[in-house]
């Protein structure tokens, strides 16, 4: 008999989790052995692939600086995955000391280790919910409780949406966010293409994913730039991961990487 | 998270005394080789592992820790703690990646001596192997605490989905044990799995008992096919659900109606892997729609269907017949013959009784499948859908008259009930409803008019003149209310001086569309209908306020006035309290009123009438008896009736019209009468006087009063007042007159019309 909907998902350990192997290419070690070993057969068959992902962390970190640098305190990080080193509220207290964060995901294990990590901070939050569900990552007490949705607010949506295929409508969850933020907010997001990578490079690594519970799902340009509808473009645009504003000398192979990243000002 | 990175402070307190005061060679030397080691180092391992830091925060954080390492080198002795703890900084920058202990280990131990001078390559090589010890430690630490942390969190996520399963499994057990409809769970070869305690007090067994049965055996011989291709179907995959109104047997062989919904469940491959079904018992309902269906269609008394079913099903003939059908249909429309009399005299329960027998005979005669219905009353209906001709019809009407002709013993009586019935028998196609209904009504009336007992077939050739009657008589209810009725009286005579001694009330019907109406145009149909109750009511009141009217212009002189009593109404209980109460009220004394009954209605009833006629005549009233010698004439009956007038039909006189040549047989019989009611102590009244000459051998004959157009026609009230008052004495030829008038020079001209009719 197949679970109802309505029955939580169980916590399965013995499929490799996305969130757990990108703790691992992160150098983490809050991961198991299926998780490692998913993630040593992607990088034997990819060995950017650690820098391809410490590049979009990056990113991540750069974007939230510029975010802070507007004024933006707010935070909500949706796949925030398990919270390794550098994270958001770290990165933004740097700059905004009384920045608050709420850090939302789907995968339980990831639910569970970032309130073990943040029980005594009361200003960030994590909260259980699949991003495509829109009212009830915006409608959480948690998130109501942590951030004040009537200010902006920067959604953070990195290395996310290649695990959302076109039938589960992600641009249509991406607009419903857009819709409920205030003016002002921004859209941080990156994601996986497979414009500059050779085809059977990502069908391998499309294939390797599909051990886990998030099947990938690669974009090209123009449709990474379609999520930003509704929000104008920071300079420089939707660029390669590494390339969008870089602080200092860009990393060997920034020209391989075969992500996009970008942020958008909701105005 | 790691704590933050960037956060070292100086640590050599040696470098802290040194620096300020003695900038020597030495020292710049140094803090050039710092700058050169922090700067190769961040080019070494930089990309070796995620470190949260831009390019410029690194070589500020590896310029922090290689000058710590200089400054470590200079000192004696060499404190290889200082090794350690730039392994733990690597670490705690989250340098985690395997190549940047490796680079790092290889740049420090070949740049150093290169930096420093080759002296310290000892120095450097036990520098080196601290620091691989120290970032061994930490990262092996780091490593633990955060397998400890990932896996605290899966136990976390665990116990916390166990509980969340727990509780929707709890509601959904509850839902399942609580659940007011029937659940059962059955695998794909029919075996039923699991069910609710609602499904087992549906079905009386326990759940281990249902648990032994099949889903097959739950079959019901009145299951359409289509439930069990459905079945098949779903199980094999090919439906998903599908939802049902299904009969079971229940364990002890009652029969339940149950709303089954049967829905398939798949497992995670999309697999069939179970059966679900849901039940809702119906069975109540279905009884309480039955029984209201029952009560809507179904007369209470007889339990034959009522009017609606049978209107329905009628309706249904003819919206069902297409067009070019040759289809028939027959009805046989049925009245009792005076039910309403037994009704009156014998009690509503004798006649209760009776209408449930004839139902009962009817139904026994309904033979063909014909539908027998009641129709309200003592109005019956057979209905032949799919009449195979007219001999059908008149056969079907042969045997019911034939079935209601042997007496029923009813509440320890033996009574006799005879039925009219109006047979129509015509082709659908061409007709309708309210067509055919209209035909069995006119055609049951002319039955009834042909005399009881009997049958008639419709004629559509008389269907005009019937419709008029129809018409007449179902508006004549609301006419009497409508006041449009109205009294003329006509004078009854004295025949010894020809001085008026009552009138002979007389009723006339203003027809909004007709005109005036004389009394053969609706006194049969009131009858017929019943509506003379009322409309002989409206008369006597009428009649006894304008003979009040005389009476108080006139006392003594004023005239009696006769109204006229139908037998219908003789058999109401209320007959003679009407008659006291109209009295009363209008305060006409009671030797002013005289009672017309007909001589049938005072022979073919016994008892009641009797009575009712005794307390009248107690009251002061005189009773006549209208158009004597046209019913049966029992002469020896005449004797015992309460009777104070015998009024001679017109018929007797016609042979005495003629002012010639008079019917000596004609007389004789006059004459013989007339000796009889004097015999009997009763006035004899000549109805029909129309000639002096019938008026004078009248008079010689010995009748006392006489009636026609002779003296007088019927007259408006206010003209019987006027006769009064004439002093001239009343215009009609007086008793002098008769034996030379020959011609009808006497006539008054106020006559309107010939008026021998009785009423």
């Amino acid at each position: 008999m197949t679970r109802p909907a309505w029955a939580p998902q169980d916590v399965d350990i013995d499929r490799p989790s996305a969130a757990r192997v990108y703790d691992y290419y992160l150098g983490g070690s809050h991961n198991f052995a299926v998780d490692r070993e998913m993630a040593r057969q992607a990088i034997a068959d990819w060995p950017d692939l650690p820098r391809v992902l410490q590049a979009n962390r990056a990113f991540m970190r750069r974007a939230v600086r510029y975010c802070a640098a507007q004024g933006i305190d707010q935070f909500l990080d949706v796949g925030s995955g398990i919270p390794t080193v550098g994270n958001v509220h770290e990165v933004a207290r740097a700059a905004l000391p009384g920045a608050r964060v709420v850090y939302v995901d789907i995968d339980p294990v990831a639910v569970a280790h970032s309130c073990a990590l943040l029980a005594d901070d009361g200003h960030t939050g994590v909260v259980h919910a699949d991003f495509l569900d829109v009212e009830a990552v915006l409608g959480d007490p948690v998130t109501r409780t942590v951030l004040d949705l009537d200010r902006p607010v920067a959604l953070l949506v990195v290395a996310l949406l290649h695990f959302v295929g076109d039938e589960r409508r992600p641009a249509d969850a991406l607009a419903r966010y857009r819709d409920a933020l205030a003016p002002g907010s921004h859209l941080v997001l990156s994601h996986a293409s497979a414009d500059i990578m050779p085809p059977e490079r990502a069908d391998d690594h499309v294939a390797l994913y599909k051990r886990t519970a998030t099947p990938m799902s690669m974009r090209p340009h123009d449709e990474v730039v379609g999520f930003f509808d509704g929000f104008s473009l920071v300079d420089p645009g939707v660029v390669g991961i590494p390339f969008w504003q870089p602080d200092g000398t860009l990393p060997d192979g920034a020209e391989r990487n075969p992500g996009y990243a970008g942020v958008g000002r909701r105005d | 998270m790691t704590e933050p990175a960037a956060s070292g402070t100086p640590w050599s307190p040696g470098r802290e005394e040194s620096r300020p005061d003695h900038r020597t060679a030495t020292e710049a030397a140094d803090a050039a080789a710092v700058d050169a080691l922090a700067r190769a180092w961040a080019a070494e391992v930089e990309g070796t592992s995620y470190v949260p830091m831009g390019s410029d925060e690194l070589v500020d954080y590896l310029t922090e820790i290689s000058a710590d390492l200089v400054a470590a080198l200079r000192a004696r002795p060499l404190d290889p703690t200082v090794g350690h703890e730039a392994g733990r900084r690597l670490v705690a920058a989250h340098f985690t990646g395997p190549s940047t202990v490796e680079r790092t280990l290889h740049l420090l131990s070949t740049r150093l001596p290169e930096l420093l001078g080759d002296e310290v390559r000892d120095d450097v090589l036990a520098l080196a192997g601290a620091l691989a010890a120290g970032y061994a430690t930490t990262l092996r630490d780091r490593t633990l605490d955060e397998q400890e942390a990932i896996r605290r969190a899966v136990i976390v996520a665990r116990h916390q989905t166990e509980q969340a399963l727990h509780a929707s499994e709890a509601r959904f057990r509850a839902m399942f044990y609580e659940a007011a409809i029937g659940i059962g769970l059955g695998d794909l070869q029919g075996r039923i799995v699991e069910v609710n305690p609602t499904l087992t007090q549906m079905f009386g067994y326990t759940a281990q008992e249902m648990r032994r049965r099949t889903v097959g055996e739950l079959a019901h011989p009145d299951d359409l096919p289509s439930v069990w291709v459905h079945y098949e179907r779903l199980l094999a995959g090919d439906l998903d659900n599908f939802r049902v109104e299904k009969r079971f047997y229940r364990k002890d062989g009652e029969e339940i109606i149950c709303n089954l919904t049967l829905s398939l469940v798949r497992d995670e491959h999309g697999r069939p892997a179970y059966q679900v079904a849901m039940l809702e018992d119906v069975t109540e309902r279905h009884m309480l729609q039955s029984h209201l269906e029952y009560q809507a269609y179904h007369d209470t008394l007889t339990t034959l269907p009522n009017r609606a079913l049978f209107s329905d099903r009628i309706d249904r003939i003819f919206a069902g017949t297409p067009a070019g059908s040759s289809r028939r249909v027959g009805i046989c429309f049925l009245d009792l013959d005076g039910f309403k009399a037994i009704n009156d005299s014998l009690g509503h329960e004798v006649g209760d009784l009776m209408l449930q027998a004839v139902a009962t005979r009817l139904a026994d005669q309904a033979t063909d499948g014909e539908l027998v219905a009641r129709m309200g009353g003592d109005e019956f209906v057979v209905l032949v859908e799919n009449s195979r001709g007219v001999a059908q019809l008149e056969a079907l009407a042969e045997r019911i008259l034939d079935a209601l002709s042997a007496p029923l013993v009813l509440a320890g009586q033996e009574l006799t009930v005879s039925a009219s019935i109006g047979v129509v028998e015509r082709p659908v196609v061409g007709a309708d409803t309210t067509d055919l209904m209209r035909a069995a009504d006119i055609t049951l009336y002319s039955a009834k008019a042909d005399g009881r007992g009997r049958w008639a077939l419709h004629d559509p050739g008389r269907d005009e003149a019937e419709v008029t009657r129809f018409a007449l008589s179902a508006a004549m209810p609301a006419a009497i209310e409508h006041d449009e009725f109205f009294a003329l009286y006509q004078p009854l005579v004295s025949m010894g001086d020809h001085r008026m001694r009552g009138v002979e009330a007389l009723v006339r019907w203003h027809h909004p569309k007709l005109g005036v109406l004389g009394p053969a145009r609706f006194i049969g149909l009131a009858e017929e209908t019943g509506a003379i109750v009322a409309l002989g009511h409206w008369v006597l009141v009428r009649a006894c306020r304008d003979a009040r009217r005389w009476y108080d212009a006139f006392g003594h002189e004023a005239p009696f006035v006769s109204v006229n009593v139908a037998p219908r109404q003789l058999h109401e209980p209320s007959l003679l309290h009407d008659v006291e109460t109209v009295l009363a009220e209008t305060g006409l004394p009671a030797h002013l009123l005289q009672i017309e009954l007909t001589e049938r209605a005072l022979t073919t009833d016994e008892g009641a009438p009797l009575k009712a006629l005794d307390g009248l005549r107690a009251l002061g009233v005189r009773i006549a008896i209208d158009d004597f010698g046209t019913g049966y004439s029992n002469l020896s009956y005449l004797r015992k009736l309460p009777v104070d007038v015998i009024k001679l039909d017109g018929s007797f006189g016609e042979g005495l019209r003629d002012a010639a040549v008079a019917n000596p047989v004609d007389e004789r019989i006059v004459g013989t009468l007339v000796d009889l009611g004097h015999a009997l102590g009763m006035t004899v009244c000549a109805e029909g006087v129309e000639t002096a000459a019938q008026a004078t051998r009248l008079r010689m004959l010995g009748c006392d009063e006489g009636q026609g157009w002779h003296f007088a026609a019927a007259l408006p009230s206010e003209d019987v007042l006027e006769l009064l008052a004439d002093v001239d004495g009343p215009p009609w030829p007086g008793p002098r007159d008769d034996t030379s008038a020959t011609n009808g020079a006497g006539v008054t001209t106020r006559t309107r019309d010939r008026d021998t009719s009785r009423t």
